[in-house]
């Protein structure tokens, strides 16, 4: 079990995950998020980005049924409990593929030092921003 | 491996989670239970079900550190700790209860 207790716990730095494939058609959106789930269990500080074709990884309503695989995009929604909570989605992204921040799944988490406030995890950024939280990262994982 | 339940044959993996995550029903939890040396009540009825609530709402079965919080929002801080959960399934609660729940072993266990 990855059951590590927290005063074994050493250095935290700060780890983001980069998301740019559509979540279906190659196996890098699932890898990445189990990737994440596992990751999760060192407790570092992680983000998560989705950019490119990686912006369809969030969208609601996926039905996978008849291409004969997994529909994973509910996982996303359950982050915030590994504590994850850190989703930055690229604006530039969802215009250029007609979608709005409407297209997308809510994914809420549970803020611990806000009296459990549930708040959302996704936050829309440009892609200026979205390059000043990469140049803020000890480590990043692109998918 | 695999389970024999009412003359039919049911697949798992070497580690003794069934395969086909549909075949799943409750003679075939209380099979999978004696495997482990645990006899079914209702609190490891509770705390399976709850799984498959998770695992239905989720897609995922949750590693024990997130089980163990999310059984405290769902059932309050007596059932989401350690020891209560532990005290169930001794072997690990999301390890052992994920198999009887008939889900796939947790994300994030090696």
């Amino acid at each position: 079990m990855s059951d590590i207790p927290e005063e074994a716990s050493g250095i935290v730095k700060k780890f983001l995950y980069v998301n740019r494939k559509a979540p279906h058609g190659t196996i890098y959106a699932l890898e990445s998020l189990e990737v994440v789930l596992i990751g999760a269990a060192f407790e570092q500080d992680v983000s998560l980005a989705f950019l490119d074709d990686g912006v369809f990884q969030l969208v609601k309503g996926q039905d996978t049924a008849d291409i004969g695989v997994k529909n994973f995009s509910p996982t996303y929604r359950a982050l915030g409990d590994f504590e994850v909570t850190k989703l930055y989605v690229e604006k530039e992204s969802l215009a250029e593929r007609g979608l709005s921040k409407d297209d997308l799944m809510e994914i809420m988490y549970e803020d611990e030092d806000d009296d459990w406030e549930e708040k959302p995890s996704i936050k829309l950024v440009n892609r200026t921003e979205l390059a000043a939280v990469m140049a803020g990262q000890d480590v990043i994982l692109s998918f | 491996m695999a389970y024999e339940l009412n003359g039919a044959t049911i697949e798992a993996d070497e580690e003794g989670y069934i395969t086909d995550l549909s075949v799943w029903n409750q003679d075939l939890a209380k099979l999978i239970a004696e495997d482990e040396n645990i006899d079914m009540n209702d609190e490891h009825w509770e705390v399976v079900n709850f799984l498959r609530d998770y695992y239905e709402e989720y897609q995922i079965a949750p590693a024990v550190r997130v089980l163990i919080k999310a059984v405290k929002k769902s059932m309050g801080k007596d059932k989401g700790n350690n020891k209560y959960l532990y005290t169930l399934f001794p072997y690990g609660p999301a390890k052992q209860a994920c198999k009887i729940a008939g889900l796939p072993k947790p994300t994030g266990c090696v």
